[in-house]
């Protein structure tokens, strides 16, 4: 079978305890939690931390509240499953209740936490790979060697983030709250990532992502979430988007803003801002229009297995699609 | 709670008892409860995530004990399918399982098990839960199967889903209780096996129950004392010349026991005698990424890895051919330096009648060019071998194969030693399909490691070397051309193929004949010529896959038939009836043609459809497609030359009225052990349980050639007929006597031997079989198989070579969906009539049906087994670098290798046709592989039918068709 490194596994019970454990371990560990992501890394590799901080048996960490404002209050421990599930998610949220239930599979879903998700590592056709893969090939800058593969000649990584709730909590205007040594900070997910695929995620060492707070959206706004894949389970996403489209909550209903939230890109998503299109009445044309931009800004790579001038011209569809499906 | 470094103690709840177990700190759920409590009925077949095989139940939850950390299972409830039930109290889904004929070969059946029984607990007691059959498709969803097509697995969890709403039974909720209680509804279905077996009845599978409570124990599931790991370094080159290897260092690291080269093997083996181009690990040369080169065994397979990674191995590096056109452009790069001819591993032309003046004098001329596309097994089980040398010097193997019998031979030729000397025992095999149909690195290696040692040894592929290993269908570029009456009479077909081998032999030289052979029916060729080459390239070697060299030229085949009748305006059924093979014909290329029911196949799709209704007139974007299809039901002569019978039976009958078979049959999943009990208890008025069937030990059992070429329930069976009617006769002869009437009114049935003219007068079939022992000694016979010795072929060059003692025949209607704006072809259904010759076990070969309906769904529509080529690659338009890539396997792993979960996978209507063969047993046709074949070009002519576009080049992706209307479309 395939092989993980010899590891040691602690398994704090609360949050003190486990940002403890991370800073008296440093740079050999590695933060786990329902480890679908981490655990295929790192039987492939190269990756070999020395001490693995499960985050299952944290107090706190699970858990769907529903906030003050209306809005969610979501443990990132999460089970994806359990968010799909949420009566209340999927009534108030159903874009966020939608992302959860297409990744992977029921198993993994059932495993799966949705900080986990957010964190998920970056993806590429050479890097998810066995060790003879990575060794035939040279490696990338990812793992043993100097170029990347889907890039010749590029500076830095551009695996993909194929996570499918980061572009759904981007529609969503979810909020990370990030817990650390210098205590409790809060980023919009839009703002967590960042554009080198080696470290896509911005948290600092000794970091956690505790909670996401998804606010309730405004009246006249509703959201949407789309994935596509060759296959309708197990597989990532090739194409994973949402869209959010702000109304007038009355009268003309027309557009007031919103925004594309595209994955499965580069390590970062894309969003493109439609206040531009304020004042347009949400309709086949707008809808065309806003498939058309998102192929216009977003560049698809040859990073994810899947030909990338498809994927571009599906994702034009899926926006097309979104957007009808909110008209 | 927390675990040190090395080793972690842990307490936890499994199958509701309390277990304290030490395991290595790094470990998964998976290998502690495999390899430390035995439990080996959660199998692997992936180990990332992939595939499901591993489900087990964690407080309640399916989960992948493949990603669990055995150390965070501390304290949970696990439960795992041995807790689910047992063979005497099931549980509802294992008996739904069980009566459905839901598991063929059973290795991903526990999976799907735990997975179905965490939602029955959850719609236990729901208000108005969601049965559909798409429902339950997506409950597994991240189960893969791939034998069955999950037509019947679908239907099982379906049927308990119900049944325990209806019944209020109870399954516990939550893993740790989870029901060995029994339930009244489950011992009732308990009941529903029959007491006595008929053929034809509609039974399941004999030994369906052992992988269901984990009780079956695949190769990998067999421990032995003292027992080392087995590991094999493979080759980062795709070709390259091996300068050197040192392997002092990994032989000095403490727990490594044994290191070996290609210099330890050197014998070359292949399956087919006149190319034997293979050796266990590679002497010379490397000629494909992931070759052989060098093999450890250690202590652990952690022990192993590490010494692979202190072997130093000097290169050479070659260029690397990764197509048969850079192969042939290049022949001085040589593949195989004692080649005769370049890059060339085998070429056939044949010519039957007058071709060019058919063509010339055609109304119609179609020219197509074609391409299909490499595909793999994808078996669930990954290869895996033991060796073991015994007190009395017998080397034992026991391998996951499909043909123990060349297995032998070749562990013999390999190692130097007598066939004598060696044991190969098969287990239970988690899928074939062709991909374990000829020996492989791992069982020398085992052997070799086994001999050296003194201690046992054991391999396991993992999957990306199963990727390796291949030998899945061959890449061809054809191109066909074929002339046609104006009423649509085919006069003449011209075809040549190019065969994109790989790196090795394997079949390919009957592959290259296949290509070209079995095209001549089931219609009128009046005249035939085909070329066919196969090049060597640096691959993984292809081989035969589910419909063995002739999957290929069927897609083009038929779908040159449906440009004819398009053209000529002619229904495409009716086009084919029209060109039909009679019953007892005789093909352009002299195979005599037995039974055949290929109308009657034609019929049923149109009917089934409801073709003539919808044909033409379903909405825009569906359309419906119809393609027809043959296959051979064995081969008439072994691999090796030999006047030997091709499969042997035994068979003994015991006081009790148990009776034992004896043969070298390869159960891989497909029934073959439930169609000797079959054969045997109709024979002999027992029931199926009472039929113990022993096969594949070299051993115990008779030859049996293997599970290859759809040629068992004809040989087998034709040899347990035999066999059994021997007895038979012997026991109603005895019973004659006590019955006082002449023996051949003794009817032997329902576990009674019965007057057929008083059924008043009978006795239990024990008693006898007790006269019949008094009156003749201990009862024993022996059945078995040749092929027919009268010409049932040309004898031309070649002429033997897909010749058969009958022929199956099929045909398809695929329904699909094509989305205009995306290209996505949703297929919809797929009817899927086949002519079987006779059902012996209608459920199973229902399940053949659909399993090959559903592979050929999958190879259609999304899976490529494809390596990176060397040099230029339209990818986006970019060039992708360096000759490093040159060779790489473009998806060598079950997520990237897609094949199609439960909620992808169409309706599959199996339709089933008898035209009973006077060859078969009791009639009976193969019924394995030939439903696969016209799934394929079914589905490409129904894409047509919807949109009008037609796809010659497989597989059908969304980005073929979208380019294809696209072209289409006026500017
Ligand atoms: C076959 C397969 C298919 C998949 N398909 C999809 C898919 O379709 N869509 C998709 O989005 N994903 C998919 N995944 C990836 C993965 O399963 C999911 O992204 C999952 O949500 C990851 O969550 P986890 O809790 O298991 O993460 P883990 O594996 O435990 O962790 C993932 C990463 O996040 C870090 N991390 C986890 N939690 C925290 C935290 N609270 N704070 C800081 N860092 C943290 C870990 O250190 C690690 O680097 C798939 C995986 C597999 C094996
Ligand atoms: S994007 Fe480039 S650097 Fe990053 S993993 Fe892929 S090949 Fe390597
Ligand atoms: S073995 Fe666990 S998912 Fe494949
Ligand atoms: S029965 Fe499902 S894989 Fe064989």
């Amino acid at each position: 079978m395939l092989r993980l490194p010899p590891l040691q596994l602690l398994q704090p019970t609360s949050l003190d305890e486990a940002l403890g454990l991370l800073a008296l371990h440093g740079a050999s560990a590695r933060l786990i939690a329902g480890g679908t992501d981490l655990l295929p890394n790192l039987k492939l590799g190269p990756a070999r931390p020395e001490v693995l901080i499960s985050l299952q048996r944290v107090a706190g960490f699970e858990g769907v509240r529903v906030s003050a404002d209306g809005g969610f209050d979501i443990g990132a421990g999460t089970r994806l499953q359990d968010l799909a599930e949420d009566a209340e998610v999927r009534a108030r949220a159903p874009a966020l209740a939608a992302a959860a239930s297409v990744v992977a599979s029921p198993q993994i879903r059932a495993m799966a936490t949705l900080g986990g998700n957010l964190c998920v590592d970056t993806r590429c056709r050479y890097i998810n790979q066995s060790e003879l893969f990575r060794d035939a090939l040279g490696g990338c800058l990812k793992s043993h060697g100097s170029e990347c593969h889907v890039v010749p000649g590029g500076q830095g990584c551009v695996a993909a983030l194929s996570s499918d709730t980061a572009p759904a909590l981007i529609a969503l205007q979810g909020v990370a709250v990030i817990v650390g040594p210098a205590g409790e900070r809060r980023v919009a997910i839009v703002e967590l990532y960042d554009t080198d695929g080696l470290a896509h995620v911005r948290l600092q060492p000794g970091e956690i992502l505790w909670r996401v707070e998804v606010p309730m959206l405004a009246p006249g706004s509703a959201a949407v979430h789309r994935k596509w894949a060759i296959r309708k389970a197990i597989d990532f996403s090739l194409v994973s988007v949402a869209v959010r489209l702000d109304r007038e909550p009355a009268g003309t209903r027309a557009l007031v803003g919103g925004v594309v939230a595209v994955a499965v890109l580069g390590p970062r998503p894309r969003v493109l801002d439609l206040r531009t299109y304020a004042g347009r009445s949400v309709d086949e044309a707008l809808a065309r229009e806003l498939g058309q931009l998102a192929f216009d800004r977003c560049k698809t790579l040859p990073n994810v297995p899947f030909d990338p001038v498809y994927r571009r011209e599906r994702l034009a569809v899926e926006v097309r699609r979104a957007v009808m499906s909110l008209a | 709670m927390s675990g040190g470094r090395g080793v972690a103690l842990i307490d936890l709840s499994i199958n509701g008892e309390a277990t304290s177990v030490a395991a290595p700190s790094h470990w998964t759920l998976l290998e502690l409860l495999r390899y430390k409590l035995g439990l080996t009925g959660t199998h692997q077949g992936c180990d990332k995530g992939d595939c499901g095989t591993c489900t087990v139940r964690v407080e309640g939850r399916a989960v992948l004990s493949c990603l669990t950390l055995a150390q965070s299972a501390q304290g949970r409830a696990v439960s795992t399918v041995e807790g689910l039930g047992s063979g005497a109290r099931p549980h509802p889904l294992q008996a739904a399982f069980d009566r459905c004929g839901a598991a063929q070969c059973g290795f991903c059946t526990p999976g799907m098990l735990m997975s179905a029984a965490a939602w029955l607990d959850k719609i236990a007691s729901a208000a108005d839960p969601d049965l559909s059959d798409e429902a339950i498709a997506h409950v597994i969803g991240g189960n893969l199967c791939r034998c069955t097509g999950y037509t019947k697995i679908v239907q099982a969890i379906g049927e308990a889903a119900r049944e325990v709403r209806a019944g209020g039974v109870a399954t516990a909720v939550g893993a740790a209780a989870t029901a060995t209680a029994p339930t009244a509804a489950s011992e009732g279905a308990v009941s529903l096996r029959p007491t006595s077996a008929r053929v034809g009845g509609r039974h399941g599978k004999i030994d369906a129950m052992a992988p269901m409570v984990g009780e079956a124990r695949y190769t990998d599931d067999l421990v032995l004392p003292r027992m080392l790991h087995g590991k094999i370094l493979r080759s980062p080159h795709a070709h390259a010349r091996i300068v050197s290897i040192d392997t002092a260092a990994a032989a000095a690291l403490p727990g490594v026991h044994g290191v070996i080269t290609g210099a330890d093997l050197p014998k070359t083996y292949g399956i087919i005698p006149w190319t034997q181009d293979e050796s266990a690990l590679c002497v010379d040369k490397v000629r494909y990424i992931g070759d052989a080169v060098a093999a450890v065994a250690a202590e652990s397979e952690d022990i192993a890895l590490q010494a692979l990674r202190l072997i130093r191995v000097a290169y050479e590096p070659l260029p690397a051919l990764t197509t048969p056109a850079e192969s042939m452009a290049n022949p001085d790069v040589r593949i195989h330096e004692r080649n005769k001819d370049g890059n060339v591993s085998k070429r056939v032309e044949l010519a039957f009648g007058d071709v060019d003046a058919a063509l010339a004098g055609a109304a119609l001329l179609v020219e197509g060019d074609y391409r299909f596309h490499g595909s793999t097994h994808g078996a669930l089980e990954p290869h895996c071998a033991l060796g073991h040398v015994d007190a009395g010097g017998i080397l034992t193997v026991w391998s996951a194969t499909q043909v123990p019998h060349y297995l032998h031979r070749a562990l013999a030729r390999v190692l130097g030693l007598s066939p004598r000397q060696i044991r190969v025992i098969q287990p239970p095999v988690g899928g074939a399909f062709g991909g374990k149909s000829e020996p492989f690195d791992l069982e020398f290696c085992a052997a070799k490691l086994a001999m050296l040692t003194g201690r046992p040894v054991k391999f396991l592929y993992t999957r990306e070397e199963v990727f390796f290993a291949h030998r899945g269908r061959h890449p061809f570029d054809m191109q066909y051309r074929t002339g046609f009456s104006a009423d649509g009479q085919i006069l003449g077909v011209d075809a040549r193929s190019v065969l994109d081998g790989g790196a090795y032999s394997s079949f390919g030289l009957v592959t290259t004949y296949y290509s070209g052979q079995l095209l001549g029916a089931p219609y009128i060729l009046p005249s035939y010529r085909f070329d066919s080459v196969r090049m060597y390239t640096n691959k993984p070697a292809c081989g035969p896959k589910r419909g063995h060299g002739s999957v290929q030229p069927r897609f083009a085949f038929e779908v040159q038939l449906d440009k004819a009748a398009a053209t000529l305006g002619i229904d495409p059924i009716a086009l084919r009836r029209r060109n039909a093979l009679p019953p007892g014909g005789r093909t352009v290329n002299e195979f005599h043609i037995g039974s055949s029911g290929f109308l009657q196949c034609l019929d049923e799709v149109e009917r089934a459809s409801e073709w003539r209704s919808r044909k033409g007139k379903l909405p825009r974007g569906r359309g419906l497609g119809v393609a027809g299809s043959t296959y051979i039901s064995g081969t008439n002569y072994c691999i090796y030359p030999t006047e030997l019978p091709q499969s042997g039976v035994q068979i003994c009958l015991d006081r009790s009225g148990r009776v034992r078979v004896f043969a070298g049959t390869s159960d891989i999943g497909q029934g073959s052990s439930t169609m000797l009990a079959t054969i045997t208890a109709d024979e002999l008025g027992v029931a199926l349980e009472d039929v113990r069937v022993l096969a594949a030990d070299s051993d115990l059992c008779p030859v049996d050639l293997g599970a290859y070429s759809s040629r068992i329930t004809l040989m087998a069976g034709n040899a347990c007929l035999q066999a059994a009617r021997d007895l038979g006769a012997k026991v109603r002869e005895a019973a004659a006597v006590q019955l006082e009437c002449a023996p051949r009114d003794v009817v032997l049935a329902d576990r009674l031997a019965t007057r057929i003219d008083d059924p008043a007068r009978s006795m239990p079939i024990a008693e006898a079989f007790i006269a019949a022992e008094v009156r003749f000694g201990t009862l024993g016979s022996t059945g078995s198989y040749q092929s027919p010795r009268e010409a049932v072929h040309g004898d031309y060059r070649g002429g033997t070579i897909g010749a058969s003692p009958a022929y199956s025949f099929t045909a398809h209607v695929a329904e699909v969906e094509v989305d205009e704006e995306t290209g996505e072809v949703r297929v919809i259904a797929i009817w899927c009539a086949h002519d079987c010759g006779k059902a012996l076990s209608p459920v199973l070969v229902e399940g053949q049906i659909e399993g090959s309906v559903y592979m050929g769904f999958g190879e259609a529509v999304m899976e490529e087994h494809e390596a990176m080529p060397s040099g230029l690659r339209a990818d986006g338009g970019r060039r992708l670098p360096g000759p490093g890539m040159a060779g790489l396997l473009q998806a060598s792993s079950l997520l990237d290798y897609r094949m199609p979960t439960a909620p992808d996978t169409p309706r599959i209507e199996a339709i089933i046709v008898e035209a009973p063969d006077a060859r078969g047993p009791h009639g009976a046709k193969e019924a394995g592989e030939g439903p696969l074949h016209s799934a394929i070009p079914a589905i490409a002519n129904a894409i047509y039918d919807a949109v009008g576009v037609r796809i010659d080049d497989l597989p059908l992706t969304p980005q073929k068709v979208l380019a294809a209307l696209r072209a289409r479309r006026p500017a």
